[in-house]
């Protein structure tokens, strides 16, 4: 069959793309600019059979979520900025424990209920740092409609894959705005947790295999295992053990940093022979690409890198180009995010200049083409 | 070994808790209590939030899960709403359960989801060595009320009831064959249960409060707690300071996962037409 | 082929609907199209607005900065979003409005028409969707006639047929008398 053209929203997208990668729970709160997300889904689910459920928080709602994961159920949350921010505590807990689901976080203005209904990008180093302790994290940003719905896909394949729970960052822009889309009639390579392969006397729930990743038993199976928190050593119960918390923490990391040529995803426009590289990602990359093009139209030797994976940082994707640029740029909606990253990367090697706003309001390609002529 | 004893992970034993704490007495009764009610121990998950109550799961050889502070029953909720078929029991503290978990706990009793929810309250922060709690009596002394308590405690199972629970118990560990009753019934109830397990904390709680040792406390259950049936016998004078034990609440309304599967249903019979 | 295409009006006037029909023709004409709208406070009464840009191109930048079509329905959406237009801008305006000595303004009873002509003055938007494409020739009409009839409630495809008609016709009625040049 072929597939189906629609105008979506990159908040419908989402849906779209959650279930083709088989979404069995959502647990929700709402919040704008994410509620299209949980209304859709809540009309959608019931139909197939799977739970949705608009719980009594944010905090709550990324309970829910794990639990439910628990049980086998892919699963996923959305919400915005202060949303965010109530998710924290639970996503580290889903991280720590590693339990796979998928938290959405539609950007809009802040900080504090801010500018509920306008876009930012100021929850970047929230989703790198926003939980406590120490951690990796694999977070996308989706730059239209269409990349929303395979980064959705992506994000629920990547939580399954590497038992963790991975951020999808919309901006408002993405989020709201309508466009082409192509929906397949089939998605391929969805894929689901690795279980184990042996009875409940021969689990043990936290023993990675060489790939650093342990098998996941559901519950309800029979295996009967125990889940904290808690710093844990293979058993899965508490230990106070400083070498098993080690390797715990340093496997976690691992297990992500190992796999970064699977994870770590960027596209670049018109990089082969660039001497001004324009970093920009979401929406404010479609300003800058615009920019690129308009500036290669006055001869300027411009080019687009744009972060598709966001976290782990695609820091060797970058350094590649390291020795032919001259100029670098960084666009993002907030005063400095990101850019701090492009800085520990770029490493003094070039200057690195900032195209930065945080009123809520989209860059244009005009302010990213003035920059552009001004540093070339 | 006694019947309850396969529900224990002997391997984990001994326990964290103090010695006179009465947690492992309620935790003797949970375990009879599922015994009680041949509950399948593949098909059942026990939830737990943050304090000394919360380690019990840890003990008992279910699929067990040691979540955050005040946040069991939201991971419980999913459980349950993404498997209805398995059994799932929450084992909260009264700090745990009623301060930071207060909004979780009200809205699980408002959907009358089937989880059978037992607060363990021994009117302190254990875990933390001996802040007040939600249940602290207002003009008590913890370590954080050096003065006496300001706060005003709540009435759990008032609170449980005011909030749409269906089964609502208080019994004390003190009076543990009849709390293995009281959860044996919530278990059997087919909607939000919620058991208050009077508990002692001789290490902080009694301590500060004078209320020597774990046996006096022990002691003190037996004479201030008094049954359903016989709370109705008596003065309300004679009443002062009393806690009633027994079952305080039944009544019945639609199950929340049961709702939702109706509509399930409904919507793909009608896709099948 | 590119259009920036501005639709505006107050809250409930089915100013966001017109827009995603008209961004749904362009799909099925093979061109790319991209809709955005106000939402919040912004989006409550007063003045809304959707954006459209329509192009045979992949669109970037999804924001219309200098439209060459622009829709009012009411005053206070005239003042907001009818200001500093590129000079060869198509301006159509509802007659309620008032541009308060403007030129180049293509003035229609478009409201009006909507409740005496067919009494029912909710399909205001697509006799406003109508006349627009009869002045700029967006997309052909059958194409914008089939992307209403895909988004309309079952039982008002006759209703919206006669109210896009009724548009096409508004334009070959008041475009020579209302004083408006191109």
């Amino acid at each position: 069959m072929s597939p189906t053209i629609k105008l979506l929203q990159g908040n419908e997208a989402c849906v779209e793309g959650a279930l083709a990668a088989g979404i069995q729970f959502y647990g929700g709160y709402p919040i704008t600019p994410s509620t299209e997300i949980a209304e859709l889904l809540a009309e959608k689910m019931p139909r197939v059979g799977s739970a949705f459920i608009q719980m009594e928080d944010e905090i709550a709602a990324m309970a829910a979520v794990i639990g439910a994961s628990l049980t086998g159920a892919k699963s996923m949350t959305a919400t915005s900025g202060p949303g965010f921010s109530l998710k924290q505590e639970n996503l580290g807990y889903a991280i720590y424990t590693e339990i796979p689901c998928v938290i959405v976080n539609v950007m809009r203005g802040g900080p504090s209920t801010g500018l509920p209904t306008s876009p930012s990008q100021s929850d970047v180093m929230q989703a790198r740092w926003g939980t406590h302790g120490d951690h990796p994290v694999i977070a996308l940003c989706p730059s239209s409609v269409e990349e929303t719905f395979w980064l959705t896909i992506r994000a629920f394949n990547l939580a399954e894959k590497y038992r963790t729970a991975v951020i999808l960052l919309l901006d408002e822009v993405v989020g709201h705005m309508r466009e082409r889309i192509e929906i397949p009639d089939h998605v391929d390579n969805v894929l689901t947790r690795k279980k184990p392969s042996v009875g409940r006397e021969g689990y043990r729930p936290y023993q990675p295999d060489a790939d650093l990743i342990p098998p996941m038993a559901s519950f309800g199976e029979g295996y009967r295992y125990h889940v904290t928190g808690l710093t844990h050593d293979e058993t899965g119960f508490p230990t106070n053990d400083t070498e098993k918390a080690g390797i715990l923490i340093d496997r976690l990391h691992k297990k992500i940093d190992n796999n970064l040529d699977d994870i770590v995803e960027i596209e670049t426009q018109m990089m082969e022979d660039a001497e001004i590289m324009v970093v920009a990602y979401g929406s404010t990359a479609r300003s800058a690409s615009r920019a690129v093009k308009d500036a290669r139209a006055l001869g300027i030797k411009a080019g687009l890198f744009r972060p598709i994976t966001i976290w782990p940082f695609p820091a060797n994707e970058l350094k590649q180009y390291l020795p032919q640029l001259k100029q670098v740029i960084v666009a993002e909606m907030n005063l400095g995010q990101l850019i701090l990253e492009v800085e520990r990367n770029v490493a003094g090697k070039a200057p690195v200049h900032g195209v930065l706003r945080g009123d809520g309001e989209l860059i244009t390609p005009t302010q990213i083409l003035a920059r552009i002529k001004e540093v070339q | 070994m006694s019947a309850y004893e396969k529900y224990l992970r002997n391997n984990r034993l001994p326990h964290i808790l103090c010695s006179g704490c009465g947690h492992g007495i309620i935790m003797g009764a949970i375990t009879r209590a599922i015994e009680k009610a041949d509950l399948d121990q593949d098909r059942t998950v026990v939830v737990s939030g943050i304090g000394c109550s919360s380690r019990l799961p840890g003990y008992m050889d279910f699929d067990t899960l040691h979540t955050t502070h005040g946040r069991a029953l939201g991971f419980a909720t999913g459980v349950k709403f993404a498997k209805p078929e398995l059994n799932v029991i929450v084992i909260m503290g009264d700090g745990d359960a009623l301060a930071i978990g207060g909004n979780h706990f009200i809205h699980a009793c408002r959907r009358n989801i089937n989880i059978t929810t037992i607060i363990l309250n021994n009117n302190v922060y254990g875990m933390t060595s001996g802040q007040f709690s939600p249940m602290t009596p207002q003009g008590h002394f913890a370590t954080t009320a050096p003065y006496g308590n300001v706060d005003r405690n709540f009435d759990i199972c008032e609170l449980s009831r005011a909030a749409g629970a269906t089964y609502v118990a208080r019994g004390s560990a003190y009076h543990a064959v009849m709390l293995t009753d009281l959860i044996t019934k919530a278990i059997f109830n087919p909607g939000f249960s919620v058991v208050e397990a009077i508990s002692q904390c001789p290490t902080y709680y009694g301590r500060k409060n004078k209320q020597g040792t774990a046996v006096d406390m022990l002691n003190a259950q037996k004479e201030n707690c008094v049954t359903v049936a016989a709370s109705a016998k008596i003065t309300s004078d004679q009443m002062q300071g009393k806690i009633i034990i027994g079952e305080l609440h039944k009544s019945e309304a639609p199950e929340y996962t049961a709702v939702y599967r109706n509509i399930v249903d409904s919507l793909q019979a009608k896709e099948m037409k | 082929m590119r259009h920036e295409i501005r639709l505006s009006g107050s809250g409930g006037q089915g100013i966001i609907l017109a827009g995603i029909v008209l961004a749904e023709a362009a799909l099925h004409e093979d061109k790319n199209a991209v809709q955005s709208q106000s939402y919040g406070p912004e989006a409550r009464g007063g003045a809304s607005k959707s954006e459209i840009i329509i192009s045979s191109e992949a669109i970037d930048y999804p924001k219309v900065t200098a439209p060459d079509i622009v829709l009012a329905l009411t005053t206070e959406s005239y003042k907001k979003y009818a200001k500093n237009l590129p000079a060869n801008t198509v301006v159509i305006v509802d007659f309620s409005v008032n541009v308060n000595g403007d030129t180049g303004v293509l003035s229609l009873p478009i409201i009006q028409a909507a409740r005496d002509e067919l009494k029912r003055p909710i399909v205001s938007n697509i006799v406003a969707l109508g006349a627009l494409n009869a002045v700029a020739k967006v997309v052909s009409p059958e194409s914008l006639e089939a992307a209403v009839l895909r988004r309309v409630p079952k039982g008002t495809e006759d209703l919206n047929r006669k109210a896009l008609a009724l548009g096409y016709q508004l334009v070959g009625k008041y475009m020579l008398t209302s004083g408006y040049i191109r």
